[in-house]
């Protein structure tokens, strides 16, 4: 199915034996690149109940009680593990927290006696971050646990790249066959590689934008095949026509290779009021933070009524809730009880409990 | 194993009657309808819900808000269960805080959906009273639960099944008695 015709399908109600189909098939969240569409979806539509909670006076559910998380951050990282352990919390599993800084890491232990370690705590999943690309794949591939990627190296970030559409859907109505404008180091961005996986499976075209040693040409060819992607250094020709704009962090600590001057990077590249003006009205701005003001954007836009960078950390919790329960919520391929198995496949008419 | 039809507990006419007969019910025990509201239970309960509310509004001329709710992430069972429950949205969009709750269900079993659905109400705010309506009420409680407002009691084993079909659900309107065979 195309993912057109997924979110047509989707709209419609969806049928529930596709739904039951796609969820059993989730075992890892490793990357967005390899998820059919209708899966994307069905993650989308499972965040729902999940934001309702988050307006609920009483936030906590006892749905995953007794289940454990591993955080195994070996990166630094604020947000998405705090993002992680408020989902856990909220669905009331518990978390076992890794940090880079105080790991054995430092003490020379390989990443997989790492896990390994990790793994005889008997957690129900491991949230991972890594600074290496294929971490999460290398992880999951020896372990029974499921994975969830929450960034390894350049390669993906998949719950960023949900919540970001998650957010996008709920201010527009669709994900299908936007003008998408992603600003800064494309070239390091995990974020902005699986944004092009996932929006891209929808038809969304994409203009790259920022300085040219960020933009090497492989970039045109990494979406899905079709996908139309293409480069600019100009600002004011990447806002043409845009109807999301996401902007990047500009890392301080790459701009020495090679050397580029910040105050030359926010006279050329930073998303003023002026600039967004070039998009078309209403346009999204999303940033996956930390954002830094006045660099790679203007404090008028961040806070204006066209970003959403506030409402893309509540539903990252949403997202991740949706992800733990649907991953650890039930147990997996055995049954135990064949009566409540079929009741809840098939939904037949009810029998009362 | 299999299942096969029993008997026919209800048609369409009987439980069009039996809900006309509830909401008559609930206006009088309740002395009118003005602080109550009802929550449909999903699937079921949420079109009996409906049903009733529009029978409440042709006797006292009262509109009953009703709200839905999904009682998934409040089961008990969940640990048990192999395949994937799907999450269907609540959808409550008035303030349960002091409210007369009617929580309405097709089927009254062993009460463990009812718990889980007043856990449910209970993170939503605190109504000022809580009582259950259900259109069959077929014993084997595991539950210190019981429904104030009851559309037939039925005696079952624990092997068969009771099936509410509806209209806004189901390709027909009734209900049925099945039992499982090895």
């Amino acid at each position: 199915m195309t993912g057109a015709a997924a979110a047509r399908a989707s709209a419609a109600g969806e049928s529930p034996a596709l739904r039951d189909e796609v969820s059993t098939r989730l075992r890892h969240l490793l990357g967005i690149e390899p998820l059919p569409a209708e899966q994307i979806l069905f993650l989308l539509d499972q965040s729902k109940p999940f934001q309702e909670i988050q307006r609920h006076p009483l936030k906590k559910l006892a749905t995953l009680r007794g289940k454990s998380v591993a955080l195994a951050f070996f990166e630094p990282s604020t947000r998405t593990r705090i993002s992680f352990a408020t989902a856990a919390s909220r669905l009331g599993a518990d978390s076992m927290n890794l940090q880079a800084e105080s790991s054995s890491l430092k003490k020379g232990e390989s990443l997989l006696d790492t896990v390994h370690t990790l793994d005889a705590m008997k957690p129900d999943c491991i949230v991972l971050r890594h600074s290496s690309s294929g971490a999460a794949d290398f992880v999951a591939r020896h372990l029974e646990i499921p994975v969830i990627n929450a960034g390894d190296g350049t390669h993906e970030h998949p719950t960023q790249a949900l919540l970001d559409a998650l957010t996008i859907r709920d201010r527009l109505g669709n994900i299908e066959g936007l003008n998408v404008t992603i600003l800064g180091d494309i070239q390091h961005s995990r974020v902005a590689r699986s944004n092009i996986h996932l929006l891209g499976k929808f038809g969304c075209r994409f203009t790259l934008c920022g300085p040219a040693m960020w933009l090497p040409r492989e970039l045109e060819r990494i979406g899905p095949p079709g996908c139309e992607i293409r480069r600019t250094a100009r600002i004011e020709e990447a806002m043409d026509g845009a109807d999301v704009i996401i902007v990047l962090r500009v890392q301080a600590e790459r701009m020495n290779e090679p050397a580029l001057p910040l105050d030359e990077y926010v006279l050329l590249y930073q998303l003023t009021p002026e600039r967004l003006c070039g998009a078309k009205p209403g346009a999204l701005v999303l940033h996956p933070g930390p954002m830094i003001r006045g660099l790679e954007i203007d404090p008028a836009v961040a806070d204006g009524p066209q970003s959403c960078v506030l409402e893309q950390v509540t539903n990252g919790v949403a997202v991740r809730m949706a992800l733990l329960f649907l991953l650890t919520g039930t147990v997996g391929e055995e049954v135990p009880n064949m009566d409540h198995a079929t009741e809840t496949k098939k939904e037949p008419a009810s029998t009362g409990d | 194993m299999h299942v096969v039809e029993k008997s026919q507990l209800m048609s369409a006419t009987e439980i069009d009657r039996t809900l006309q007969r509830v909401a008559h019910e609930i206006v009088e025990k309740s002395g009118g309808s003005l602080n109550l509201a009802l929550i449909g239970v999903r699937r079921r309960g949420v079109p009996l819900a409906m049903r009733i509310a529009q029978a409440m509004r042709e006797i006292d001329g009262v509109e009953v808000p009703v709200g839905t709710l999904d009682i998934t992430l409040y089961r008990d069972d969940l640990s048990k269960v192999a395949a994937q429950p799907v999450l269907q949205s609540s959808d409550i969009n008035f303030s349960v805080d002091d409210k007369d709750l009617i929580l309405v269900d097709d089927v009254l079993y062993t009460g463990r959906t009812a718990r889980a659905a007043m856990n449910a109400l209970f993170d939503l705010g605190r109504p000022r009273t809580l009582r259950l309506c259900v259109l069959i009420d077929r014993g084997h409680r595991e539950m210190p639960i019981e429904a104030s407002f009851i559309g037939r009691m039925v005696q079952t084993s624990a092997s068969e099944i009771i099936e509410v079909r509806l209209r806004e659900i189901d390709p027909e309107e009734r209900v049925v008695l099945v039992d499982r065979v090895e």
